[in-house]
């Protein structure tokens, strides 16, 4: 049984012209310990996966319209609120991609860590400080003890995107979803949070999945790759496949001007055109109207993803002709 | 935090100044002659030589300012010409009740105010929300003397349930109190609380969209820790800021709703001291409210440091 | 910036206040009272102070609309004449605001030098609670109509002056005010142009609140007996000769009253909507 399995996830949201659908049949599942990168351009529905696992979709105005997400052989998208709040922190936890808002201003950083770990354990304050200082130790943070009465605006955002590895990690979950962790950073520090990421992973032996723009991150970091457009799965494979014989053409667009680490590059610049809105997508292959591949039939179906070799899918008609 | 507080007293000097200064000038504004509108057209001539002489309008204007300083440190504020007794010890017996009526009335309207703005935020687009926000918007335009005569005819004249009016010490009957201080109380209260509730619906709006609001969801605390714990300290914030706003309201309510109801607090006295033309007792009257008013502001401001760290430490 | 351009945003900014329900709402209440004060002499040709003794105390109903009161006046007649002197109070106030508030709050806004000075005499106006302060200025002007306008100019003005002098401190250090300024405009010309038409937008909204403070202060100092002297057909007047009779006469007090608050209600609807489309920024503020 898979760590998580996702299968046929679709989420709508309601705008002032109606409900669109923002991400459509998202299926792929994550082994115990695996790391797995989603990566897609800004609105390429990434973080509305992550946020539909997660079950904090802002609801109205975003729902869920199908599809499962099994954790551990359960059905998260039917569970209660109450058992969803407790899987949340010892379960699944989750960093963001904005370590200067993501901390609430008006708490101490211990506190924010202590009160995760009084939400899912029964601990005494005691121990409960020695967790969260142990933890901060963990992610880096020097003088700990004395870093536990500091406030977030006394902190830098390289600290407090540690602070948010702390309180992510201080229930030790089975998953960590880690939304763009280092987008908001400077080059050097997202080298550091990286590099911490993956030793914990090391110790707590978590699965994670790392969602970015950034086709570096994935290199350094991903296992396997799930590469996203418009709201859909367009390929998947093996880092090592991926980077190797990329089938979708919108992949090898982005391939093609991979941004190494210490120059990041929050456009694709290799890919003509732009994401189109979610209300305004293509028939067909959403892919259509940007791909120099394109023929007339792409307009007809939406292609769907079709396993090659080796685990190696991709959802475009034309992969036989790239081949 | 003692920085804060020395700092906004220092702040407030000049403008505590300037109060004192236009309070000053009030009776040299009086167009014509100032003794004239104080005892009439028929009063004899030595009448009016006595009440100049009395009010220190026969000295020159700068000797008249610098006695009013002299007298205001010492904390004299002259006689008021209608109660015969000095504007301070008028103005200090009448305080406490006005000071009762309005402790009452801001505490309905904080309970009234912030509940409804929670819960309107909460449940946002839904009937509670647009119930809650109709009766804000009635409330807020529901004047104060209008609402007591209302709330008279109905609950007194018809129903007989409390009395028109009057005014029963706290300490003496605390039943008596409140029979007498409710109506009052509400009458100032729901204009404040609708003016609050949006208020508060519209800032926990803002809070709740917030990142460490995902944050505190994401890692697994129950939905009640995070609105009450994370939201409401952050909303709370700037709702503080209105709380300063509230209390200059709510004395101003007092006035009307103390003549309305018979109850013997600075509002009534002023009004009395206006109908009568009893300069002194206006003018210490306005000072001394004016300044109490700047030091709740002032006490407000220190709230807000205590509320956010961001302000505690950067100011310190 | 040409014509057209100007257009479109003013009809696009007209359609969504029409949008706006409340707005609407708003417009149809003030404009109702609106309507009653013009038309005041066609429609209450009855003088709001012939005495009638004989009349007196009749309820509402078939001869007289809205009653009589303790002299037998007619109700409807007073209550007409009260809305016109309502408004022409409240419009008055909000002309002076209008005018002196935005004189003050660019002077300070935009001369550096003077905003100390202004903004300190602002700042100690603004501490005195506003009905106190009124009743303080009539007590010294005297009882008339003009002297409740002064009151209330005096009252509100620096209110006014404080939220123009925040639009203009950050409109001058907008790129293009310091292009005008270094291509050798001088101020006048800056302000009037370049400051001023964009610091429109909140004193808008904040003078569609005024009107409503105007009116509720104004009635509050008749109610008082500061305000105009009776038997001048104030709302709050009538309201505070009534009380005597508020058992066996309720009408004399409940129907003034519900002008008054149909007036504040519509006015607070218009300004919100006028908020809500004009400045959403404010939204927390009021």
């Amino acid at each position: 049984m898979s760590l998580l399995d996702v299968r046929d996830l679709t989420t709508s949201f309601q705008t002032g012209g109606g409900e669109v659908t923002a991400i459509e049949n998202v299926s792929f599942s994550l082994e115990k310990g695996e790391i797995l990168g989603i990566v897609g351009e800004s609105g390429s529905g990434k973080s509305v996966t992550a946020l539909a696992i997660m079950g904090l979709l802002p609801r109205p105005p975003a729902r869920v319209l199908g599809g499962s997400v099994r954790f551990e052989g359960q059905d998260l998208l039917t569970l209660s609120d109450r058992s969803m709040q407790r899987l949340r922190g010892p379960g699944i936890a989750m960093v963001f991609q904005e370590p200067m808002t993501s901390l609430n201003p008006v708490f101490t950083i211990g506190e924010q860590i202590m009160e995760t770990i009084r939400a899912h354990e029964s601990l005494s304050q005691k121990d409960s400080f020695a967790r969260a200082v142990e933890m901060l130790e963990k992610v880096g943070i020097p003088a700990a003890t004395t870093r536990m009465s500091d406030y977030p605006h006394q902190l830098s955002g390289g600290q407090r995107q540690r602070v948010m590895l702390a309180i992510a990690l201080v229930c030790r979950p089975r998953l960590l979803i880690a939304d763009e962790p280092t987008t908001a950073l400077d080059v050097t520090i997202q080298a550091q949070i990286l590099e911490l990421l993956m030793d914990l992973r090391d110790e707590f032996g978590m699965a994670i999945i790392m969602i970015t723009h950034n086709m570096g991150v994935i290199a350094e970091t991903a296992d396997r790759v799930l590469v996203m457009y418009a709201g859909r799965v367009v390929e998947q494979a093996p880092v090592g496949r991926l980077f190797d014989h990329p089938l979708h053409p919108y992949t090898r667009g982005l391939l093609s001007c991979v941004p190494t680490l210490d120059q990041d590059q929050d456009r694709l610049i290799a890919i003509p055109g732009s994401l189109p809105e979610p209300s305004r997508r293509p028939s067909g292959c959403r892919f259509s109207a940007r791909c120099v591949h394109a023929i007339p039939a792409c307009s007809d179906v939406i292609p769907p993803l079709e396993i090659f070799e080796q685990s190696h899918a991709a959802a475009c008609i034309r992969v036989g002709d790239f081949a | 935090m003692g920085g804060i507080l020395v700092r906004r007293l220092v702040g407030a000097l000049p403008i505590l100044l300037i109060v004192s200064l236009i309070t000053f000038g009030m009776i040299h504004l009086i167009p014509g002659d100032p003794a004239v509108a104080i005892a009439g057209m028929s009063a004899t001539p030595e009448q009016l030589a006595n009440i100049r002489r009395d009010l220190g309008l026969d000295q020159p204007l700068l000797s008249q300012l610098w006695d009013w300083y002299a007298n205001l440190l010492r904390g004299d504020l002259g006689r008021s010409l209608l109660l015969g007794q000095p504007v301070v010890q008028a103005t200090m017996r009448r305080l406490p009740v006005t000071l009762a009526l309005s402790a009452y009335a801001l505490v309905l309207t904080l309970l009234i105010g912030l509940v409804s703005g929670i819960v309107a935020a909460l449940r946002q687009n839904t009937w509670i929300d647009q119930v809650a926000m109709v009766f804000a918007m009635l409330g807020i335009s529901l004047p104060s003397f209008y609402l007591g005569l209302l709330m008279i005819i109905v609950f007194a004249v018809d129903l007989r349930w409390l009395p028109t009016g009057g005014y029963i010490v706290l300490t003496d009957d605390p039943i008596g109190w409140l029979a007498t201080s409710t109506m009052p109380a509400i009458s100032l209260a729901l204009l404040l609380a609708g003016l609050l509730a949006r208020i508060t619906r519209s800032t926990m709006l803002e809070v709740l969209r917030q990142d460490y609001i995902r944050t505190a969801r994401a890692k697994g605390l129950p939905n009640r820790t995070v609105v009450v714990k994370h939201a409401l300290a952050n909303a709370l914030i700037p709702i503080t800021t209105v709380v300063g706003i509230i209390v200059s309201l709510l004395i101003s309510g007092s006035v009307v709703v103390e003549t309305l109801f018979s109850i013997p607090g600075i509002g009534q006295l002023l009004t009395q001291a206006v109908l009568n033309r009893d300069y002194p007792m206006v003018q210490g009257g306005l000072l001394i409210t004016t300044t109490l008013l700047v030091l709740v502001n002032i006490g407000v401001d220190v709230c807000y440091a205590l509320l956010d760290p961001r302000v505690r430490y950067d100011g310190a | 910036m040409t014509e057209p351009k100007r257009a479109s945003p003013f009809r696009a900014t007209m359609r969504r206040l029409l949008h706006h329900r409340l707005f609407v709402l708003g417009c149809v209440l003030f404009g109702l009272i609106l309507l009653v004060a013009i038309f005041a002499p066609l429609i209450a040709p009855v003088d709001p102070n012939k005495l009638s003794m004989r009349m007196k105390f009749r309820p509402p109903g078939a001869d007289f609309i809205f009653g009589t009161d303790n002299f037998g006046r007619s109700l409807w007649s007073r209550v007409v004449w009260g809305a016109q002197l309502s408004m022409f109070i409240g419009g008055a106030v909000v002309a002076i605001n209008a005018v002196l508030g935005t004189a003050i709050g660019a002077a300070a806004g935009y001369f550096r030098r003077l905003d100390n000075a202004l903004m300190r005499i602002n700042d100690a106006l603004m501490a005195f609670p506003a009905v106190l302060l009124a009743i303080g200025v009539t007590a010294v002007l005297g009882p008339s109509v003009n002297d409740v306008i002064i009151a209330l100019a005096i009252v509100y003005t620096p209110r006014t002056a404080r939220i123009v002098r925040s639009s203009v401190i950050v409109l001058r250090e907008m790129e293009y005010v310091q292009a005008a300024l270094a291509a050798g405009a001088g101020h006048w010309r800056i302000l009037r142009r370049h400051i001023l038409p964009n610091a429109m937008a909140p004193l808008i909204v904040q003078l569609s609140f005024l009107f409503a403070y105007a009116v509720l202060t104004e009635a509050t100092l008749s109610f008082l007996g500061v305000g105009a002297v009776p038997p001048t057909p104030t709302w709050g007047n009538i309201m505070a000769e009534g009380r005597q009779y508020m058992t066996d006469a309720p009408w004399i007090i409940t129907i003034p009253g519900a002008a008054l608050m149909i007036t504040v209600l519509g006015l607070n609807l218009l300004g919100d909507g006028l908020r809500d489309v004009l400045d959403p920024r404010l939204r927390i503020q009021q």
